[in-house]
């Protein structure tokens, strides 16, 4: 079976130490995590974990059932198995002399990306989208040279009702 | 949302404990765990625990028993609870009290052992700041325990101890820790047991689909070589006399896991005995030969399956478990039946017939018959297994036996036959030395009437010794063996076969006489150094009330057989020169 990427969505508790108990997991039973996320869910008390892993069927079926163990998990869904909406966001500060300016405002105008600062000798630039997109992004930045990178790892949700 | 009854019997003193006072969080602790029904609490005080000893001291209803070190207390907890089927719980204290609990925690994880342990923690205040004796016991626990609890207002105190024994005790069973920081210990309010529990993410699947149960049925009347792997989760679940009924209603032979021996009866002419590294020639043939492999409450640990690729070969995987986690886990799982084991073969039996397997029983039993467990016995010298055979001979297979990790542990497996479920304890799978004595204390204080007999090896003797003070001070008579060889034997055993007989550091030359240090602790100790000594000694230990340790003085090169070598399948056995 093939190891594809999977986007997981966990609900839990919103009790101390449920990331640990959940990442923990992750690194003891040797499955990979590309991206963890935890915010507040629609619900009092419950947090929401978007974990972005790689494995095949076999892999996930066994991530899901060992993540059910942990008394604070309450639901565990594949959303990827579903049609989704993923989005990732990053913040690139990124040289630029004012000369360079115009030139990198227009890539980032046509990411549909935005300035969010602008320094002596930088400019700092939001991009929210898919993973690709944001791969993209930093891609095309780079020429210019990269400063900082910061990226909050995947948000995600099953489509429509 | 789910409402329990509360254990404690004793009506007198449920209506005492139940009264709605003010008292410490301390008090609340001790009125819970009576509740819960615990009679006897294992541990080791120390600064963060100061308050809860003193609720302990002059609380005549409150059995507490004083280890001389915590991985004897927790071991010791857990003999309690794998002998009796209730919660095992120990108490011990911050920082080191509560590290020293984890090989017994890690030990319990890996055997589905139900624990409640209670640690104390420093001052709530204090936690994070590196203050003396502080651990975070709950971090460290994490991967080795089911769940676990930080107590943080002592209003939660008693809803946790509920929730922890609920949690311990159900599904499949672990070990659940309560961390209770010492100003929580302290701290008073009012008194107030509720026995609702609603755990939203926890709700352990009791009953199978119904659709997988008539899909076993219908493999078992297809199968022409059908064989049942009976594991530890049968034990915990109570199921042997729905094991017994199932095997007899399909005639199919059936294989006990080392954790799972007392869980079918050895005297069944359809028992092949225990499969892996050191099993039967017959049970692991019949894995390998099998169309119909059914593990019932059993892991497919490695040391059954040896090399997993090569494993059961021709057979349909039916896998009855009440942790669907292990379902696919390591083997592909055509059946799976996730349940109560004792309520997936009440289900099973109710339709369940027998199996056309004649001529694979007539196959199993002429293998049976042709390959038996054997060793060279001779009179030269006292052979391990004679140990065992005779200790089987003369408790009539009624003991409760006890292990410790080793060359005796396999021995003890083979050579003592089981009929009776919760009378074989044994680490199984952590593998911890230490274990079997603390345990046998543990298993005696749940069973002050039944013989208990622990068997220990030379080396893991040496790691829990300390508690024959306990035997000797409250008089607990578990006839304490050790087998001694001089060696760390199944390490020499590794080193021979696989190492080239490198030997690397296996002598334990400077071991202590085990007579004197059983009499400098106040316990009976005898030793037997042939077979006449042997039975003599054995004699007066069961004729003794109390305590004994008998140190048999054992052929230093025996080895166990059969054994199938790492990266091996399981039908490579090396049978020995026997």
């Amino acid at each position: 079976m093939n190891a594809t990427k999977h986007t997981i969505s966990i609900l839990v508790n919103n009790q101390p130490g449920v990331l640990q108990r959940v990442a923990s997991l992750f690194g003891r039973r040797g499955f990979n995590i590309e991206s963890i996320t935890v915010g507040k869910s629609e619900e009092e008390g419950l947090s929401r974990m978007i974990i972005v892993t790689i494995g095949d069927d076999q892999k996930l079926e066994q991530i899901s059932k060992q993540l059910y163990k942990v008394i604070d998990v309450i639901k565990v869904i594949d959303i990827s198995a579903n049609p989704m909406v993923e989005r990732e966001l990053a913040l690139i500060k990124v040289n630029a002399e004012p000369s360079i300016r115009p030139e990198i405002i227009g890539v980032v105008e046509t990411f549909r990306a935005t300035i969010v600062d602008i320094g002596p000798k930088s400019i700092m630039v939001q991009v929210v989208g898919d993973s690709d997109k944001v791969k993209a992004m930093v891609e095309l930045l780079k020429p210019y040279g990269v400063i900082q990178l910061t990226r909050t790892g995947v948000a995600a949700m099953i489509r429509g009702v | 949302m789910s409402t329990l009854t509360l254990k404690a019997t004793n009506k007198e003193l449920y209506t005492k404990l139940m009264q709605p006072d003010v008292i410490t969080g301390s008090e609340i602790l001790l009125r819970s765990l009576l509740l819960e029904g615990v009679d006897c609490v294992f541990g080791y005080p120390g600064g963060a625990v100061l308050y809860i000893y003193d609720a302990i001291h002059g609380n005549p209803d409150f059995n507490h028993l004083l280890t001389r070190h915590e991985q004897g207390a927790i071991h010791a907890a857990d003999g309690y609870a794998r002998s009796t089927g209730k919660v095992g719980v120990c108490i011990a204290t911050s920082g080191p009290g509560a590290t020293n609990l984890v090989t017994g925690i890690a030990t319990a994880y890996m055997d589905s052992v139900p624990l409640v342990i209670i640690t104390g923690n420093v001052m709530s205040t204090a936690i994070g700041t590196d203050a003396f004796q502080e651990a975070d016991i709950t971090g460290i626990t994490m991967p080795i325990t089911k769940h676990s609890y930080l107590v943080r207002d002592v209003k939660d105190l008693s809803k946790i101890v509920h929730e922890a024994f609920h949690i311990a005790s159900t599904g499949r069973k672990g070990p659940v820790l309560i961390d209770i920081p010492k100003d929580i210990s302290a701290h008073k309010t009012e008194f107030n047991y509720d026995n609702q529990i609603n755990i939203r993410g926890y709700n352990p699947t009791v009953l199978p689909n119904k659709l997988q149960v008539e899909r076993l049925l219908k493999a078992i009347d297809e199968a022409k070589k059908p064989v049942i792997l009976a594991g530890g989760g049968v034990v915990y679940a109570g199921a042997q006399e729905e094991l017994l009924e199932f095997v007899s209603k399909t005639n199919i032979p059936t294989i006990t896991t080392l954790l799972g021996i007392g869980g079918f009866p050895s005297s069944n002419d359809l028992w092949l005995g225990m499969p892996g590294m050191h099993g039967t020639y017959t049970a692991n043939k019949a894995l390998q030969s099998c169309d119909l492999l059914i593990g019932i409450g059993a892991r497919f640990d490695d040391r059954v399956t040896m090399k997993v690729d090569g494993f059961a070969p021709n057979a349909k995987i039916a896998h009855i478990d009440v942790d669907p986690a292990e379902v696919g886990k390591v083997v592909e799982t055509a059946i799976p039946c996730v349940g109560d084991v004792k309520k997936v073969l009440e289900l099973v039996n109710q339709k369940a017939k027998a199996a056309q397997s004649e001529a694979w029983i007539q196959e199993l039993q002429m293998m049976k018959k042709e390959f038996p467990l054997k060793y060279k016995d001779d009179n030269k010298h006292l052979k391990p297994q004679y140990v065992i055979e005779m200790i089987h001979k003369t408790t009539e297979g009624e003991a409760i036996v006890t292990t410790d990790v080793g060359q005796h542990q396999m021995w003890a497996a083979q050579y003592y036959k089981f009929n009776h479920p919760r009378s074989w304890i044994t680490s199984g799978g952590l593998g911890t030395m230490g274990f079997g004595f603390p345990a046998a204390i543990g298993a005696q204080m749940g069973n002050p009437d039944r013989l208990v007999v622990s068997i220990n090896g030379d080396g893991g003797m040496q790691m829990c010794a300390q508690e024959l003070a306990i035997c000797a001070i409250h008089n607990i008579p578990v006839k304490i063996v050790v087998i001694n060889n001089q060696v760390l034997g199944m390490v020499r055993q590794w080193q021979e076969i696989i190492y080239d007989n490198r030997y690397s550091h296996i002598d334990l030359s400077g071991s202590p006489d085990f007579v004197k240090l059983a009499e400098a602790y106040g316990v009976k100790g005898l030793r037997a150094t042939n077979k006449e000594e042997a039975q003599k000694a054995w004699q007066e230990a069961m004729d003794t009330p109390g305590p004994v340790l008998i140190d048999f003085i054992v052929e230093k090169h025996e080895n166990v057989y059969p054994m199938v070598k790492q990266g091996s399948t399981i039908d490579e056995m090396l049978m020995g020169d026997s």
